[in-house]
């Protein structure tokens, strides 16, 4: 696989080159970096510690879009295990806060992923239910209030340091290649691209179907849960009506940018993690550019639909033409 | 009967829910609250009307929600800053929302892209359009808005059904006709029912599709008139997260999510129901409205579940009978 990504993710490469340097235009002293507390800091390494909340839910979210589903509950469970972890960060230990928030995270991907595999509803509708009462329980959780903490333990996860790169950063790069060794060491990648294919050929041959699509949807709640420690401790408290809002929606967007389909079948882990940072670039360059963030939203749209065009069905049967004719 | 069976049920958890809110609080049988109802949950209405539609017919439409946030900036600032009539500005919305949703048509019939996504990115420009407009609140002050909201229709028993009321009820109506009356509606049906037969049986698919979110989008632009006239005042992030509240509507009034199946009372229903949980939030006092978000996800996985066993009992029945067909 390490052989292949280059030449399979030369796109993607291209444009996270291309916007870093329209950033670079925009404002000289975007590669600039110093270090200060024994930490880096810079508009590049802001890239990558920005991006990491959306970055992990694009990990999570890019197994599930493999199995040709979807998980629009990944704000809702960042805001519950958000919450959970800023509520009791001041009164329980470090590692039963992480716990409770991971714990959370994994029961809301159980549930998501019993829904879809075993009760046979489609993903859209499945994660809706969450998605829909995950930010009300969110809510219970902290009283409604935002709920602020000191503890320093939870607070190193959003503004520590490991050997001068933030943690967020290196959090998200060990999930990636834990994840990668994981799925791609083993025969478990293949499996879920099968499930993704074709579920009912794949059970046929088989494939715990009903297995590796719950184990995804836990996955993502757990990828989830992550960005929710972390945007929390980023900010040292929880927000449950702000937390994670929209971000499902850049993680499906980082995926597409990915270039998996969302018919499922295929899938990238390290190009998912990279449509999350071009996604960051952008929103950094609208923003050193001096223009209004309200940007964002139309740029973001604009992206998605090149994107989905370049994807399309249609416009790839006359690129494949294209193609053979050349070769 | 059984093809009823999803709207009576809701019909019967409806007044249930009806008969324990009422049972609690006894001024819940006052025309007053039941007027209220229909005023405060008009916009959510009038959106699940074209919802309904997009989702018989197999596809989904994230965007209502930001293009009811769009069309009520758009008034603010058409009818305070620019001078426009109101009923010119209201005309001038409806051709801007119209024409994005026939253009979402397009690219989701003409590129077969997943309705999910095309109507995800609608959803990102027509936000992103209304905070490139204006990112303040704008109240809109114009004569007409005042004179719409003092008129109502008076009830026995103190209740006042407000224009937005009645617009919702007439769309209601006219979205009931069309869904159930006309060929059009019959072919959104087909069209939920198998893509590839309805366009087999001659019918031209595209055409439809590019209607459907049309219509939706007319909608979403109508609901964003009520919205402007039921607040006075334009605010690009008003109505965010609505489209999740709309599709919820839909659902729990029993229509289902894949195509084909479902009733314009069920929605209107459906609508209520969610109105009904909130209003019972507000006469209690002490319960928070995250209780709302909490209850509709409660109903919402409640009535997918029952619809999944409905359907799997549907298909044991058919392979029943298919088995009994052949053994003698």
């Amino acid at each position: 696989m390490s052989f292949t990504l280059p030449r399979k993710g030369l796109p993607q490469i291209a444009a996270f080159i291309l916007v870093l340097l329209i950033n670079f235009a925009v404002s000289p002293q975007f590669f600039d970096l110093r270090l200060q507390d024994g930490r880096l800091f810079g508009s590049l390494i802001d890239v990558f510690n920005r991006g990491a909340p959306v970055a992990l839910l694009s990990l999570g979210m890019v197994l599930v879009v493999a199995t040709r589903g979807i998980d629009l509950s990944v704000g809702a469970v960042m805001a519950i295990s958000g919450a959970l972890a800023a509520t009791l960060a001041d009164t329980q230990p470090l590692p039963v806060v992480l716990l409770a928030a991971l714990g959370a995270g994994l029961l809301c991907g159980l549930w998501n992923g019993i829904l879809v595999a075993v009760l046979g509803i489609q993903p859209i509708v499945a994660t809706l239910i969450l998605m829909v009462a995950g930010r009300g329980i969110a809510q219970l959780i902290t009283e409604g209030r935002i709920v602020t903490f000191t503890s320093p333990g939870l607070a190193w996860f959003g503004g520590g340091s490991i050997l001068g790169l933030p943690v967020p950063v290196v959090l998200t790069a060990s999930v990636l290649a834990v994840a990668a060794l994981v799925v791609r060491g083993s025969a478990l990648g293949l499996l879920i691209e099968a499930t993704g294919a074709n579920a009912r050929a794949s059970a046929l041959a088989g494939i715990e179907t009903r297995m590796t699509t719950i184990a995804v949807y836990v996955w993502s709640g757990f990828c989830a849960s992550l960005a929710g420690i972390v945007a929390a401790a980023d900010i040292l408290g929880a927000d449950a009506n702000n937390a994670g809002l929209w971000l499902e929606l850049d993680a499906i967007l980082a995926v597409v940018i990915a270039g998996s389909s969302l018919l499922g079948g295929r899938f990238s882990l390290a190009l998912a993690v990279l449509g999350a940072l071009i996604i960051q670039a952008m929103n950094t360059g609208i923003l050193l550019a001096g223009f209004k963030p309200e940007f964002n939203l139309v740029v973001k749209a604009v992206v998605v639909l090149v994107v989905l065009l370049a994807q399309s069905p249609r416009l790839s049967a006359i690129g494949v033409l294209l193609a053979r004719r050349s070769a | 009967m059984t093809r009823y069976l999803p709207v009576i049920v809701t019909a019967a958890v409806f007044a249930l829910g009806y008969a324990i809110c009422a049972l609690q609080f006894p001024a819940f049988l006052s025309t007053r609250v039941i007027a209220d109802l229909l005023t405060d949950n008009a916009f959510l209405g009038i959106l699940a009307v074209g919802m309904t539609f997009v989702i018989i017919s197999g596809g989904i439409d994230l965007s209502v929600g930001s293009v009811v946030g769009f069309t009520t900036v758009f008034l603010a600032l058409a009818i305070g800053t620019w001078n426009i009539p109101p009923l010119l500005a209201f005309m001038l919305v409806l051709l801007v929302a119209t024409l994005f949703g026939a253009t979402m048509g397009a690219l989701i019939q003409g590129f077969e892209m997943p309705p999910f996504i095309v109507t995800l990115a609608g959803m990102f420009l027509a936000r992103g359009a209304s905070f490139l407009l204006s990112t303040e609140s704008i109240p809109v002050t114009a004569p007409l808005y005042g004179a719409i909201s003092d008129f109502a229709l008076r009830l026995p028993g103190g209740g006042r059904l407000s224009v937005v009321g009645l617009i919702m009820l007439a769309v209601f109506l006219a979205g009931g006709i069309l869904l159930h009356l006309t060929r059009f509606g019959t072919n959104v049906y087909a069209l939920g029912g198998s893509r590839v037969s309805t366009g087999l049986m001659g019918i031209s698919v595209g055409r439809h599709t590019v209607a459907i979110y049309a219509l939706s989008s007319f909608l979403a632009g109508l609901s964003g008139i009520v919205f402007s006239l039921y607040t006075s005042s334009g605010y690009s992030l008003s109505a965010v997260g609505v489209e999740l509240d709309t599709i919820a509507a839909v659902v729990i009034g029993g229509t289902l999510l894949t195509g084909g199946y479902g009733f314009m009372a069920g929605t209107f229903l459906g609508v209520l129901m969610q109105g009904l949980i909130q209003t019972y939030i507000n006469f209690d006092g002490t319960l928070s409205s995250w209780w709302t978000k909490i209850v509709t996800g409660v109903l919402l996985f409640a009535f997918i579940a029952f619809q999944q066993a409905t359907l799997a009992l549907a298909r044991r029945s058919v392979r029943g009978t298919a088995a009994k067909g052949t053994t003698p």
